[in-house]
């Protein structure tokens, strides 16, 4: 297809056109947005064609490009984050961000936990800050059209800088407010240095029936021996296009944890790229998505074991209700000197109703011979002997099929250690399940 | 298992050359002039006196394909072919064509032999059992130059013939069937064989027969710079069984040759067939010079209710292996099965799979791939399990496994599984791995050398597939593999 | 009580059950015995209902009311209770959580207040001690990684606990072993009252020296070919079941 030219969309015009009269007044290194822009243009919005979004397709899901929201006024920053709500109950140093800018009126940087360093990145990009070598660490995520976008129109997030052990979460907050549809690019660059540790929580928000398309991206670049726990919710409003990318490079005999908790947004899709770049590193990424009505979501993963002796698991837990559609495409690289590589992915799916649609793509790309590489998916109903059980018990139909849904979720979440965002997670599968009953 | 004695002793029979049926046949040829255009279809056509209707498909074909971009979403590279560097006719020079066996070449029944391929129904019968006769039909580049039994199996009503003669003497059945599971537009290849298949087999069972003995044909590049275009149609109408094997080898050169086969089966109410492939066309050097570019679109279509499909292959030839064999499951309770075991060794690219397309209520399907990398090798297993919404009570069981030999080599596993039914229950496994250190060291503690302990431990992990074979096809498939990847180890 | 009249129960268009009558009373213990395939395991599922089944003919009322057109948890509810023989594992449901789940809907169902937390705790307690249950078998989920005899025990404490009006046992004593078997046993014993009646569905005699019936049927493809006394069972034992097997082929 590469030699045909197509007619752009609508919504690929109006990102031209809002590039055009952003790019003078975005901040900072005007090259690398114009060499992303350049790149995204070439592709366009990417479509079933393209192999990697061959489940979603964006030039048919983003019929309009919203108009990138400008930075909120104080009085409606504070407005906004006094409504938000997703894992509010959770103590933690809050980094809030309102229409993709950062609310650093917010932040008390005098007394940031110790460890902890937080620089503005609009201010970073404009100074020319010595951290922004440490961007986009996974060169291959420049390939992605997604990624390119937010590259192109970044205008504000953070840089957070860890050197020790940090017990309180940080939580980067993004809510998005206000009725008329905005586009946001956060961008959240986080450094976790040599034998450092964190909590790192995302949740993002915005209110339901607004058409609002953020595009976030967090780079992770941790450390050897560094120990890094991250937990992302997605509690968006019933009409967003949300997208996101998580891109890590992560050092030699660390610990990483992540887990996608999909709850929200019409339409969303989060990529992860990851890179193990050290031996004797040891990763694990989960997702949990639930969906209904006619909500869909993506879930993209590439790890790649650049290092030998690493261990990696990933473990995609997908409820689909009403006509959703689930989307799960993982897949682990092994190079040729990755040996001993071990490493396990699995997508588990659950269809509630008649409608529903699950797409399943496990791959795995292996160049290494003293390996032991898995993958499995299965995709079906629940269990009707189990639920018979159940109700045999007295345990009518639409509980016990929350329970069983709950025991299928629980297994993607247990690995989740801080008590507090446990149970938030776990209100929140309760949440949804209430909402279906 | 006893063959694996056997199988040791021939790797080690075998030199550095390991390609066995590299050889060249001599014989005058002819040919249609080089490239590809209406007059060479007009040609071919004419070649084979096939009726009008006929040549209109193929020129309709060949109109299609000028519109066609070749594929390149699998991982496979090789240079562009140029298309009108090719002869898309050859055949041995004996026109009119020969009625019975003493009317063919010397040369070329000499080549059969050699490639262990009995034309003779007298040599076939002497000491076979009648229950495990194949019949053959034996395909020399763009013809048939025999098939056997055809007789015998008149008399059972079986229809087993080269496809030329079938569109001549059965042109209602052919023109019903011919594209209704491959569509001449399927794909970039497929549409190119439309336009300018030259030979291959028909085979049609009628209702409620059990085919008597198993049919087999037979495919043999010769020439150089040829192409060969085979389309095989096999129909089992209702309630009826047949069994079918497919075998290929090519002689050595330094030149790449397309082979783009399309082959179709319907399979009606009630009936079955199974489809064996042991596919070893010659696999190019180990500097990668050389081989068949081996770009096929198989494809069945369980249109009746309980009908069965199976396709079985071993893939050890071919310097690029790009094969799909599929199964539409559109009748209710029908199953597919996919059986495959692909080696790759040298600079060999593989990248094959299947599809099972539910369509029907409490369709199942079975799929099982075992590959093996080594050399240079890329072996890829691609695959889509889809089931659609009135696809009630569907189910799928995949299991695909790969083995690594030596860390040169690529293995790769892409499989898509969709489901838009909540009642279809779909379970997927791959695992990727390499003969384990334990396993080597306990055969070579009993005394095996590293070969032979490689070899046991490739047979056993092949296993559950070979088991799928006829027998004698079996224990050549299992010979085949272990001399594919001899020289790997170590 | 339980009355089943000209029951017919087909799966998959095969006959299962072929005008099945059985009557049990209250308080009553009727054992059902019969060769494997004679369509016992088949009867409880259909008295609990389970989907796969389909019922031709016939009806089963509970206290004079058709239980056929409940679904599985009205039945529970209305007093039915199967011990299941071989009992799910659900994993990431932790055996509190369901017992629980379990007791709290039925009583909901029959319009009773849920049971407060430590109350419900103190109940499981009393009957996990009876049946010998550890404490830390109640924390893990539901029968995974249980023995057999532990799942079995498990089907019992249920069974105290959610205090059925009709109880099934399928092969209950199928996999346990000798000590297992009397704590089961003495566990259904302990639930003997008046107002609760039992159906023991074995293929052995030995359950029964356990649990004494007050009544035998004898049960040979889809049928109760044969109804006594308890010395029904010990005859049965001596003798097989071969002179009920003749009526299969029939």
């Amino acid at each position: 297809m590469a030699d045909v030219t197509l007619m752009k969309t609508p919504a690929e015009t109006a990102l031209a056109q809002a590039y055009e009269s952003a790019k003078a007044i975005l901040p900072g290194n005007v090259e690398s947005r114009a060499e992303a822009f350049e790149l995204f243009t070439r592709s366009g919005l990417p479509h079933r064609r393209v192999e990697e979004f061959k489940y979603t397709d964006l030039r048919a899901l983003m019929r309009e490009a919203a108009p990138f929201a400008g930075t909120p006024t104080a009085s409606e920053a504070k407005a906004a984050l006094q409504s938000a709500k997703a894992l509010a109950g959770v103590e933690a140093l809050q980094v809030p961000f309102v229409n993709g800018h950062f609310v650093r009126d917010a932040v008390d940087f005098g007394s940031l936990p110790e460890g902890v360093e937080i620089v503005p990145l609009a201010e970073a990009l404009a100074s020319g800050h010595d951290w922004l070598a440490r961007l986009s660490p996974v060169a291959w995520a420049r390939q992605n059209p997604v990624y390119q976008l937010n590259t192109a129109f970044m205008a504000d997030g953070v840089m957070l800088r860890v050197t020790g052990q940090v017990e309180t979460p940080v939580h980067l907050r993004f809510v998005t407010a206000g009725n008329s549809a905005v586009a946001t690019a956060t961008r959240v660059l986080v450094l976790v240095e040599e034998g450092a540790s964190v909590t790192l929580l995302e949740s993002h928000e915005s209110p339901n029936g607004a058409n609002h398309q953020p595009n976030d991206v967090i780079e992770m670049v941790a450390g050897d021996r560094s120990n890094v726990r991250h937990v992302r919710l997605n509690a968006e409003g019933d009409g967003a296009l949300a997208l996101s990318t998580l891109t890590l490079k992560v050092g030699a005999e660390a610990e990483f944890f992540s887990i996608n908790v999909v709850a929200g947004a019409a339409t969303s899709r989060h990529q992860v790229f990851a890179i193990l770049d050290g031996e004797n590193t040891k990763a694990r990424i989960n997702g949990m998505t639930m969906v209904k009505g006619g909500q869909h979501a993506d879930s993209t993963l590439v790890v790649e074991h650049a290092a030998p002796n690493c261990e990696s698991r990933e473990l995609f837990k997908t409820v689909i209700d009403g006509e959703a559609t689930g989307v799960f495409q993982g897949k682990i690289i092994v190079p040729h000197h990755a040996q001993k590589t071990d490493g396990r992915m699995m997508s588990a799916a659950v269809l509630l109703s008649e409608g529903g649609t699950m797409n399943n793509k496990p791959e795995l790309e292996i160049f290494a011979d003293d390996v032991q590489c898995a993958h499995g998916a299965t995709c079906g109903q629940l269990d009707e002997d189990l639920l018979f059980y159940l109700m045999a018990r007295g345990i009518p139909r639409k509980e016990a099929e929350s329970l069983m849904v709950q025991a299928f979720l629980g297994e993607a979440v247990e690995f989740v250690e801080h008590e507090g965002v446990h149970d938030a997670l776990v209100s929140v599968v309760e949440g949804w399940l209430r909402a279906r009953a | 298992m006893p063959a694996v004695q056997e199988t040791i002793d021939q790797v080690r029979s075998i030199d550095v050359d390991q390609y066995k049926y590299g050889f060249e046949t001599e014989v005058e040829m002819e040919k249609a002039p080089k490239g590809l255009s209406e007059d060479v279809i007009r040609f071919i056509s004419a070649k084979k006196g096939e009726p009008e209707w006929m040549l209109q498909w193929r020129l309709d074909a060949y109109k299609r394909w000028l519109t066609m971009r070749e594929p390149n979403w699998a991982r496979v590279s090789y240079d562009k072919i140029d298309y009108n560097d090719i002869y898309y006719y050859a055949a041995p020079k004996n026109n009119p064509a020969p009625k019975s066996l003493d009317e063919v070449d010397p040369e070329i029944l000499k080549t059969y032999e050699k490639l262990g391929i009995p034309l003779r129904e007298q040599e076939i019968l002497a000491g076979v059992e009648p229950q495990n006769r194949v019949a053959v039909d034996a395909v020399f580049d763009s013809v048939s130059v025999a098939t056997t039994f055809k007789e015998e199996l008149a008399k059972a009503g079986v229809i087993f013939m080269p496809i030329s003669e079938a569109i001549r003497e059965y042109p209602d059945l052919v023109r019903q069937y011919l594209g209704s599971v491959v569509p001449v537009t399927d794909n970039y290849f497929a549409t190119l064989n439309s336009a300018v298949f030259t030979d291959g087999s028909f085979v049609y069972i009628p209702p409620g027969v059990r085919c008597p003995m198993e049919l087999s044909t037979y495919f043999r590049i010769n020439e150089k710079n040829t192409g060969q275009f085979e389309r095989t149609l096999i129909i089992a109408d209702k309630g009826s069984y047949v069994s079918y094997l497919e075998g290929c080898t090519a002689p050595k050169r330094d030149e790449n040759q397309l082979h783009a086969a399309v082959v179709e089966l319907v399979a009606l109410d009630d009936a079955e067939i199974k489809y064996s492939t042991v596919q070893n066309w010659y696999p190019g050097d180990a500097q990668g010079r050389g081989g068949i570019y081996n770009f096929v679109t198989k494809r069945g279509d369980c249109r009746g209710r309980n009908s069965v499909i199976t396709w079985t292959q071993v893939e050890t030839g071919s310097a690029i292996t790009w094969k799909y064999p599929s199964c539409i499951l559109r009748g209710d309770n029908s199953r597919g099965e996919f059986y495959s075991i692909a080696v790759s060794n040298g600079m060999q690219q593989v990248d094959s799979g299947t599809k099972m397309i539910h369509l029907g209520k409490n369709t199942t399907s079975r799929i099982i791939s075992k590959g093996i990398a080594a050399g240079k090798s890329d072996n890829t297993y691609r695959g889509l399990v889809s089931a659609h919404r009135k696809a009630t009570g569907a189910r799928n069981f995949t299991n695909c496994d790969s083995l690594l030999i030596g860390n040169q080599c690529g293995a790769h596993t892409v499989p898509y599984i969709e489901s838009k039914n909540a009642s279809a229950v779909f379970e997927h496994e791959a695992t990727t791995s390499k003969i384990s250190e334990d396993q080597m060291f306990y055969c070579q503690q009993r005394g095996l050398s590293e070969e032979e302990a490689t070899a046991l431990i490739v047979n056993g992990f092949v296993k559950d597939v070979l088991q799928q074979l006829p027998m004698e096809f079996a224990v050549e498939a299992q010979k085949l593999i272990s001399i594919s990847l001899e020289g790997s180890v170590g | 009580m339980l009355e089943i009249k000209n029951l017919v129960v087909q799966i998959e268009d095969k006959r299962i059950l072929n005008g099945l009558n059985l009557t049990v009373n209250n308080g009553e213990i009727a054992a059902i015995m019969g060769p494997n395939g004679s369509g016992k395991s088949t009867l409880s599922y259909v008295i609990a209902g389970k989907e796969d089944y389909e019922v031709l003919d016939g009806e089963i009322l509970l206290d004079g009311q058709n239980v056929l057109e409940m679904e599985p948890d009205e039945r529970a509810a209305a007093g039915i209770f199967l011990a299941f023989q071989y009992p799910l594992e659900i994993p990431g449901v932790a055996s509190m959580t369901f017992l629980k789940a379990a007791l709290n809907a039925q009583r909901k169902a029959r319009g009773e207040e849920e049971l407060t937390t430590p109350d419900f705790i103190k109940r499981v307690n009393a009957a996990a001690q009876q049946l010998e249950i550890p404490k830390d078998m109640l924390k893990r989920a539901l029968n995974v990684g249980f023995s057999g005899g532990e799942k079995k025990r498990m089907e019992i404490l249920q069974m105290a606990l959610l205090q059925p009006t009709f109880c099934i046992l399928d092969e209950t004593d199928s996999g346990l072993d000798i000590d297992a078997l009397r704590i089961v046993s003495e566990g259904v014993n302990a639930l003997r009252s008046p107002d609760r009646s039992f159906l023991v569905i074995t293929h052995y005699q030995r359950l029964l020296n356990h649990i004494v019936p007050d009544t035998v049927h004898v049960m040979s493809s889809g049928r109760i070919v044969k109804s006594g006394g308890k010395e029904l069972a010990l005859e049965l034992e001596a003798n097989g079941y071969a002179d009920y097997r003749t009526s299969e082929a029939a």
